[in-house]
């Protein structure tokens, strides 16, 4: 009987693999994904940012062009963060199975998140584009949008979690729908729903970096005019640029985390 | 105030003050660029009349819109793929129970900076050596898989109970054996989740990066109707497909992740 176990468990292991294999081998032929060339590009392109991707002198130049932007950009992923959130608030309260008025409330505001979630980021970039052209204001909505998906689903979970039993409590006591609210469900979901903003915002930056390429905002705009000019210097302090501002709001993220969770 | 703040309470009052204040000021000086702000909210607003009540397609059938997608899925797929086999390997080397300190900080370090690039940026340097294309978006996205899930998995393996490893340290087992019969075992459920999270974000990065990197698939078909065709209609139904194959996948996740979490 001991033989059969491990025969069977061998068999589930090889037909796993098997199939991860074939559809490894089907989303390579579909995609026209070149293996050697896969390889043989990342040492190229190790060796080519060696010798080409850093900032040099002249590029320095361009920084306080850059840190404009920058500004710019990281001002934007912040104020949709906070707009959002404020709308996902009022979604996730009205939706969550704790503090919900009635159960059709739960589909819609799922719906809802659903919805912006799903719907492809780019496509709300090129969307409003048309009508807001390449002002600042593309990119926030763009961002909008897509934080108010995540942030409602994320905001939903996490009252569902903290709500149960402090609102039976609460409710056994007599208290209204409204202190319930005020008084239980929202300062004791208040650490989590910070710590997902936090989170947000750090998302944001970076999609922000596309929303801009595709708009022409922000330091997106910034990057892809110096990589179109094959000024890769400039380009690369853009890139270091980023990633010391990513760094800095998840250090700054985790230390709170840590004082608040 | 009765009673004195604690320092949580504290810190979460301060972060939504900062937040609240950059935002009214990022709001206030934001660069409309004179565009009249009614009336484009009213011009957006046909906008998506358009393109979410009038869907129809000019330059391509439902077919070719179907084998786009699946081009766009198997991009996701091979990028989760190669991604969580190197993460494995790399988030064994990163957890602190199973390695030296000086290697998790160095693995840790790495993969946090990979992560700070954006995608799009990978995709792009890559791009310069490899052309712009597929194999450009494989490797980019795998980049960045590859620090992503290094991070969860690290962190799963870490959760773990330091007295199992000690118990079987005590056998003698060596650091294979605790690795494939201790660690990946009892924390299955947590990896598997994070890659089926990870696979939905690489099918939201790939559409994104066909539009901005030329990857095939249906990214670049949305791109096309958007930036060069301006054909509404079209856009309307391409983000109705991609939406539903983004919604079959979250519900998929979810309910793999149910089951899992019923099964440990």
């Amino acid at each position: 009987m001991q033989a059969d176990v491990f025969t069977r468990r061998r068999n589930n292991a090889l037909i796993f693999f098997a199939l991860l294999a074939i559809l490894t081998a089907g989303s390579i032929i579909i995609t026209q994904y070149d293996v050697q060339k896969g390889f043989t590009s990342i040492a190229r392109a190790l060796i080519w940012g060696a010798s080409n991707f850093y900032p040099d002198a002249r590029s320095l130049t361009k920084l306080p062009d850059i840190l404009v932007k920058l500004r710019e950009t990281v001002l934007m992923s912040i104020a949709a963060t906070s707009v959002a959130a404020i709308f996902s608030l009022l979604l996730a309260v009205a939706g969550s199975r704790t503090t919900r008025i009635c159960s059709s409330f739960t589909v819609i505001a799922r719906g809802i998140a659903s919805f912006f979630r799903n719907v492809p980021l780019v496509a709300w970039a090129m969307i409003l584009m048309l009508a807001f052209s390449q002002s600042s204001l593309t990119g926030f909505l763009a961002l909008f949008f897509g934080s108010l998906g995540f942030l409602t689903r994320a905001f939903m979970e996490t009252i569902d979690e903290v709500g149960e039993n402090t609102v039976e409590a609460l409710k056994s006591t007599g208290a209204a729908y409204f202190p319930v609210i005020f008084q239980a469900v929202l300062p004791a979901s208040m650490p989590q729903v910070v710590s997902w903003l936090l989170f947000m915002v750090e998302t944001n930056i970076r999609d922000a970096t596309l929303v801009g390429l595709l708009t022409g905002t922000g330091i997106g705009f910034s990057f892809d005019v110096y990589y179109n000019a094959f000024n890769y210097h400039a380009a690369s302090l853009v890139v270091i640029v980023i990633v010391i501002t990513v760094l800095i709001v998840e250090m700054v993220s985790n230390g709170v985390r840590r004082v608040i969770l | 105030m009765a009673k004195p703040l604690d320092k949580a309470a504290l810190a979460i009052r301060l972060t939504l003050l900062v937040l609240a204040v950059t935002t009214i000021y990022a709001l206030l000086t934001m660069d409309d660029q004179g565009i009249n702000i009614l009336k484009a909210i009213l011009d957006t607003l046909s906008n998506f009349k358009t393109i979410f009540f009038q869907p129809y397609s000019q330059h391509f059938t439902v077919w070719q819109a179907f084998c786009e997608i699946v081009i766009t899925l198997g991009l996701a797929f091979l990028t989760t793929l190669f991604g969580g086999v190197i993460a494995l390997f790399l988030g064994l080397m990163a957890a602190q129970n199973l390695s030296p300190k000086c290697l998790t900080n160095v693995i840790k370090s790495f993969v946090a900076f990979i992560r700070a690039v954006p995608t799009i940026l990978w995709v792009l340097i890559f791009a310069v050596a490899a052309g712009l294309g597929s194999t450009a978006v494989v490797i980019g996205l795998t980049f960045h898989s590859v620090a992503y899930l290094t991070k969860a998995y690290s962190e799963s393996f870490e959760d773990l109970d330091r007295s199992v490893i000690e118990a079987l340290m005590a056998t003698g087992a060596n650091w294979w054996q605790i690795v494939f019969q201790a660690v990946i075992p009892s924390t299955a459920t947590y990896l598997l989740s994070w890659t089926f999270l990870r696979f939905e974000i690489n099918f939201a990065n790939a559409v994104a990066m066909g539009a901005a990197a030329g990857a095939a698939g249906i990214g670049f078909d949305l791109f096309m109707a958007g930036e060069y065709y301006f054909n509404l209609h079209e856009v309307g139904l391409i983000t109705y497909f991609i939406l539903a194959f983004a919604i079959v996948l979250e519900m998929l996740a979810t309910n793999m992740k149910s089951k899992l979490l019923k099964k440990a």
